[in-house]
């Protein structure tokens, strides 16, 4: 990767857009993993009955999985890229702390979590602390 | 909705799920920047640092964190399991004053409360939804395609 020198600047478009990404793929890819982990059961009683190995192959043998990992991948990308452009102060507190809430919202959407008062005020919380604290 | 409680093995790997990336992250850090300047026109450099303690120890705990997180969203929801993991931000900052000496603002202790609190608020709730239909216990391609997610 070829890191600019002297970043380019940017509207306040091309940069929101640019943390949308990272935060709508980093979320894309955290809820097809949950739904591919679901879809495989528990893996502490597979690894009960069929050993590491056992638990190893049902994983790999999930294709959601590697959708899910795929889109993760694409996330991190996007952050590269992103950090190209813009100030690591900027890109790294808005993507972390915003993919908590789309996670949330995402959960409840498609995978019927059931998000209750709690898990929305955690997930609010733990969005500003993150902020916060990477700011 | 029924209470599911977390036995004592899974709060462990929750434990480790919050640990493992900020310590892999840590030793990463301190194992990278020990090493001089890496020019990308000479990738084998880069696969050297591999082989060094500290980045060797670093992809140890991210691989142990990965195996954690997967096998925690195996047994709980993902709106339960990511809180667990913002903590490893706390613990990043808590490292970072005691073990490196590096000074907090008021803004990240306030940041470090605010993330205990939410992650208090989720740890009392239960850990995976109750479904109506028998939970999956096997990967099935049926299981697949009923998957909510498109």
């Amino acid at each position: 990767m070829i890191i600019a020198t002297t970043a380019p600047q940017l509207g306040l478009l091309a940069s929101a857009v640019m943390i949308a990404t990272i935060v709508l793929s980093s979320t894309t890819g955290e809820v097809l993993t949950a739904a591919a982990m679901k879809s495989i059961g528990d893996l502490d009683e597979i690894r009960a009955h069929s050993g590491m190995k056992g638990a190893i192959r049902a994983v790999v043998t999930c294709p959601l999985f590697f959708v899910g990992i795929f889109f993760l991948a694409l996330a991190f990308f996007a952050l590269l890229l992103a950090l190209n452009y813009l100030p690591l102060s900027l890109v790294a507190p808005a993507s972390a702390s915003l993919t908590l809430v789309t996670n949330a919202v995402a959960g409840k959407l498609f995978l019927k979590e059931n998000v209750d008062r709690r898990r929305w005020a955690a997930a609010l919380l733990v969005c500003v602390g993150v902020y916060l604290l990477a700011h | 909705m029924a209470h599911h409680s977390l036995s004592p093995r899974q709060y462990f790997i929750l434990g480790l799920v919050a640990v493992c990336a900020p310590l892999g992250d840590t030793c990463l850090s301190r194992g990278m920047t020990r090493m001089p300047p890496i020019a990308l026109a000479h990738p084998a450099s880069l696969i050297a640092a591999v082989f060094t303690p500290w980045v060797a120890i670093g992809i140890a705990l991210l691989i142990g964190f990965f195996a954690s997180y997967l096998t925690a969203l195996s047994w709980a929801d993902l709106t339960f399991v990511l809180p667990a993991t913002a903590f490893g931000n706390v613990i990043v900052a808590l490292l970072s004053r005691y073990w490196l000496h590096e000074p907090i603002s008021p803004e990240r202790w306030a940041g470090i409360a605010l993330i205990t609190i939410g992650v208090s608020f989720v740890a009392q709730g239960p850990s995976l939804t109750e479904r109506q239909s028998a939970p999956v216990t096997q990967q099935t391609e049926s299981a697949i395609e009923q998957e909510p997610v498109r």
